[in-house]
């Protein structure tokens, strides 16, 4: 578990480096994941990665329990609600009602471009 | 003599392991509750996690930096499991390759409407240009909303506060939103949810089938880069 966990830091690190040296605007962690996955696509083709973290089910494992919790770690940000009290009482209905708003529309439009597309393109997509 | 509880709670209050401690138990009790009642999304762990946090720092009057000075070991953990979410697009990069273009397409224009949306709308209602500012990354997960916020010179706290809003509505919303539509591609209905709600949607696609938690991880991470490129432009082309 502690090798699996200092992969995928590892890669958040690398992440952030290259981040840094190359000035994208990308997030570093985005970035790492990016790089994890490749790292899992490559020891499908090179035989001798696949040992350690990297073995197989290993890394699969520990990241899946790693994410079933991934709601709490945004308890300790949006607790942050407590220093902007004045605020919400001020702007809090406008606030919630823009955010749900956009959060539907977002919805909608994200869910009914990815079904018609996906309608006219999948029988390309089904040939692989 | 003995330390008098008052002493205690004074040394107590101060300690990141206090905070940790309440962050883990509180959470735990939510989640629990949660899974009681068949995961209902009214009963959203983070969301009543969050107030009870709220009002027992209120009561005891401790300060935000305090707090967070516990809840910090947890909040690190963003970045990590950001990354972590290689492993679900891994094991089904045969399915998202079928979907490829269907993602990204839907991720473009999900993206354009997740920030154009909330620019437009919080110039109609009127709100001041440091808080439209702050809430235009929100659907984006937490970290990378901030850096954003920043590099805008808006307010990261309050943006931070904007995104966990975002994250509980769609986590709240999306499943009897999708039902009513009759929507029933758990791709599609999941890859919206990541997309528009970012982490605390992803976790709510988990709990409703692996593959929707999947799309909305992939989609979670994607809108991240495309939400960092896309903003800066959206707020010189909309913002008064």
């Amino acid at each position: 578990m502690i090798a699996c966990f200092s992969l995928i830091l590892m890669c958040q690190l690398a992440g952030e480096i290259l981040v840094r040296a190359a000035r994208v605007p990308v997030p570093g962690p985005v970035l790492g994941f990016m790089l994890l996955f490749g790292v899992l696509l490559l020891r499908d083709r090179v035989g001798p990665l696949a040992r350690g973290p990297l073995a197989p089910g290993r890394i699969e494992g520990t990241a899946k329990g790693f994410l079933a919790h991934m709601s709490l770690l945004f308890v300790p940000a949006g607790v942050g609600v407590v220093q902007k009290l004045d605020l919400i009482a001020a702007h809090g209905v406008a606030i919630v009602a823009v955010l749900a708003g956009s959060v539907i529309l977002t919805m909608l439009a994200t869910v009914l471009t990815f079904l018609v597309v996906g309608r006219v393109v999948a029988p390309e997509g089904d040939r692989q | 003599m003995t330390a008098s509880p008052f002493s205690l709670w004074v040394y107590l209050s101060q300690t990141p392991l206090l905070w940790l401690t309440v962050t883990l138990v509180v959470y735990a009790l939510a989640d629990a509750l949660s899974q009681a009642s068949g995961r209902n999304p009214l009963l959203n762990p983070v969301l009543h996690a969050l107030w009870v946090i709220g009002v027992f720092l209120h009561l005891t009057g401790t300060p935000y930096q305090v707090y967070f000075g516990g809840a910090q070991f947890v909040h690190f953990l963003l970045g990590p499991v950001t990354v972590a979410l290689a492993v679900p697009l891994y094991e089904n990069r045969r399915v998202v390759r079928r979907a490829l273009v269907a993602m990204l397409l839907a991720l473009v224009v999900g993206s354009a409407t997740a920030v154009s949306s909330v620019v437009v709308l919080a110039e109609l209602v009127g709100l001041p240009r440091d808080i439209v500012l702050s809430l235009a990354p929100k659907s984006v997960t937490a970290g990378v909303a901030m850096g954003i916020s920043e590099t805008l010179g808006a307010d990261p706290a309050l943006t931070a506060v904007a995104v966990i809003l975002t994250g509980i509505m769609g986590a709240i919303v999306v499943t009897p939103m999708m039902n009513r539509l009759g929507i029933t591609d758990f791709r599609a209905r999941g890859f919206a949810a990541g997309l528009a709600s970012h982490g605390i949607g992803t976790a709510r696609a988990f709990q409703v089938d692996e593959l929707a938690g999947t799309f909305a991880g992939i989609a979670m991470s994607l809108n991240a880069l495309v939400t960092s490129l896309l903003v800066p432009l959206a707020v010189t082309l909309l913002v008064r």
